[in-house]
């Protein structure tokens, strides 16, 4: 297709305006550039038609499969846009007084209610902007907390399994912490006694997903906090995978001090392309006095991460989510999420084995290194063939625990129609991989994009259109 | 699968060649091949300290970013700079594309000789 550089003539535009009635003022010319942009000019339905031919070649969820693992692709209603697309929430200014903005302050404080609610937590900010800048948020509250109480100087580390997500050491480490990495038991889970081999009372934090990222949700979870308790640290929850258990348990009663939650993937939002998200952060009361705080609505004194309520629009798309579904729906989509995982880990099972045999949560993890053993067939092969069948592959190479890892979240509001047709593929790609290994290291074959050279694309990246 | 004899290996897949005082490190050819095409290296500075056991840059491949993890405690004195510009060479020549070179050696990992490391590989694969 062409770029929308390539569509412009010059001369030609899409603008109706009157002409100007004020006096005009010139810059000074060294403010003034000397060669004017190179900017597409295009008419309206040429620009039109630009985007409708990109959107043609984009898959998301409203295209079809997106079973996306660890970033909960799921479908988003409609009401939660429309909600936040209200004029009285959409053309509100930030630095409206606040007598003005009642409506706004009650649905942050309805979603903070639910939030609360949701997380087991006694108190909730808005202000991060996505999940890392919640998890870092999050940290900041631990390291305040052992401040205040004179062991700041003395709590040096945090402790992040082998499995967590790579934002997990990065925040720790921004945060100013040593991290200390613990190997994963055989069963995917935290290993009870490689944590207490770690902890003592340098001990600041834990950073743990639960479920974890390969899916399964870690039985002892209320001896981990406890142990990390004991020694005087806090335990902060990575809200990552909090799709599976939403409305069923809550982190606040695993024992956990504080937490983020990535509104824009567990509670409505379109996810992935870039945001805006949120990353709500709650904590049990002995941290709330850290939390920061927009400086308008009252909080004078207190530290902000960012300005005023966060990605307001994205809460209200969350509040929508929560209110629609309801006391019983929240439970029920985290129940069906988990459902429709092992539906499909059992359908698939035969031919591309688990990592971890057992019942998972939300999502589960391939192995196919014995695969590529046999076949030559890797997981990015299988990830690429798949795409000629209309649907997104999987995550793959994560977590990195697992060689030749694919990693499959079908999220709740797939029906058993499209995990039997998925199913089937996964099952006839597995053979496929026995008869034609390379047909599969050449896919896709029909996509617009064929196999890309990733590490060409990687080591010489064109990221900007220059004029031929 | 190339494992030269006359180095050591730690389980962490970083070789070492001790030239007097001098260690010498780098990838094994496994630790290439498992990352696939390396495409960035994040490489420390000279005159920095290295622990054993403990990371001292990255390399990142299309897969993944992992850890370059020092086999020996002691003081960075030489930084093989050109993996900077090509990343690549850690693939195509592992045991030329030597990464830093360590003076001061006062500690080390378990290291390996070339059959046991071998053997090691052949479990992990």
């Amino acid at each position: 297709m062409k770029l929308i550089f390539e569509r412009s003539v010059p001369g030609r535009h899409l603008d109706l305006l009157p002409a100007c009635d004020v006096e005009l003022i010139e810059l000074p010319a060294a403010l003034k550039r000397e060669v004017a942009p190179a900017l597409p000019e295009v008419s309206e339905s040429e620009l039109s038609r630009h985007y409708t031919e990109l959107n043609k070649q984009v898959h998301g969820v409203n295209s079809g499969f997106y079973p996306l693992g660890s970033c909960t692709m799921k479908y988003n209603p409609r009401i939660d846009e429309e909600m936040a697309a209200l004029p009285g929430f959409a053309n509100i200014h930030p630095l409206a007084p606040a007598h003005t903005t009642l409506g706004c302050q009650e649905a942050l404080e309805t979603t903070k209610k639910y939030m609360c609610e949701i997380f087991g937590m006694d108190d909730c900010t808005f202000q991060p902007a996505a999940g890392a800048h919640g998890e870092f948020t999050g940290v900041l509250l631990i390291k305040q907390y052992h401040d205040a109480r004179g062991e700041g100087q003395q709590r040096t580390k945090i402790i992040v399994p082998d499995s967590a997500h790579g934002t997990n050491p990065a925040t720790a480490n921004m945060c100013g912490y040593q991290v200390v990495n613990i190997a994963s038991a055989p069963d995917g889970c935290v290993d009870l006694e490689a944590l207490k081999a770690v902890l003592g009372p340098d001990t600041a934090g834990l950073m743990l997903t639960n479920p974890n990222t390969v899916g399964i949700f870690d039985e002892n979870i209320l001896e981990i906090t406890r142990l990390v308790h004991e020694v005087g640290g806090l335990c902060y929850y990575d809200g990552a995978n909090l799709n599976a258990v939403m409305g069923v348990v809550r982190p606040g009663d695993m024992g956990f001090d504080c937490i983020h939650s990535n509104l824009h993937k567990t509670f409505a939002t379109p996810h992935g392309g870039g945001g805006p998200g949120a990353g709500a952060v709650g904590c049990k009361a002995h941290l709330a006095a850290y939390l920061p705080k927009s400086a308008l609505l009252g909080g004078g004194d207190s530290i902000q991460v960012r300005s005023f309520n966060g990605n307001f629009g994205v809460v209200l798309k969350a509040m929508t989510y929560v209110m629609t579904l309801g006391q019983e729906g929240i439970p029920e989509a985290a129940k069906n999420a988990v459902l429709n995982a092992n539906y499909l880990q059992a359908k698939i099972k035969g031919t591309f084995e688990p990592a971890f045999d057992r019942i998972c949560m939300h999502e589960f993890v391939l192995d196919l290194s014995k695969y590529k053993k046999e076949t030559g067939v890797s997981a990015l092969d299988v990830a690429k063939t798949l795409i000629d069948h209309g649907m997104h592959p999987p995550t793959i190479y994560f977590p990195l625990i697992v060689h030749e890892a694919l990693m499959l979240e079908p999220t709740e509001t797939e029906t058993r129609e499209t995990l039997d047709w998925a199913a089937e593929v996964y099952r006839n790609l597995y053979e496929l991989g026995f008869k034609d290994p390379e047909y599969m290291h050449n896919a896709p074959h029909s996509a617009y994009i064929g196999r890309p050279d990733d590490v060409r694309a990687t080591r010489t990246p064109v990221v900007r259109w220059t004029k031929a | 699968m190339n494992f030269p004899a006359e180095l050591k290996y730690s389980k962490d897949h970083e070789w070492v060649k001790f030239e007097g005082d001098t260690a010498i490190i780098g990838i094994s050819d496994f630790a290439q091949d498992a990352l696939g095409d390396v495409v960035f290296v994040n490489l420390p500075g000279e005159g920095d300290e290295v622990n054993a056991g403990e990371a001292f840059g990255d390399v990142e491949s299309v897969k993944a970013v992992s850890d370059l993890v020092s086999p020996v405690s002691g003081t960075i004195v030489a930084v093989n700079e050109e993996l900077a510009d090509a990343p690549e060479t850690l693939n195509s020549d592992p045991y030329g594309a030597w990464i830093i070179k360590v003076e001061g050696v006062t500690a080390q990992e378990e290291l390996l000789d070339a059959a046991a490391y071998e053997a090691f590989c052949a479990e992990e694969a």
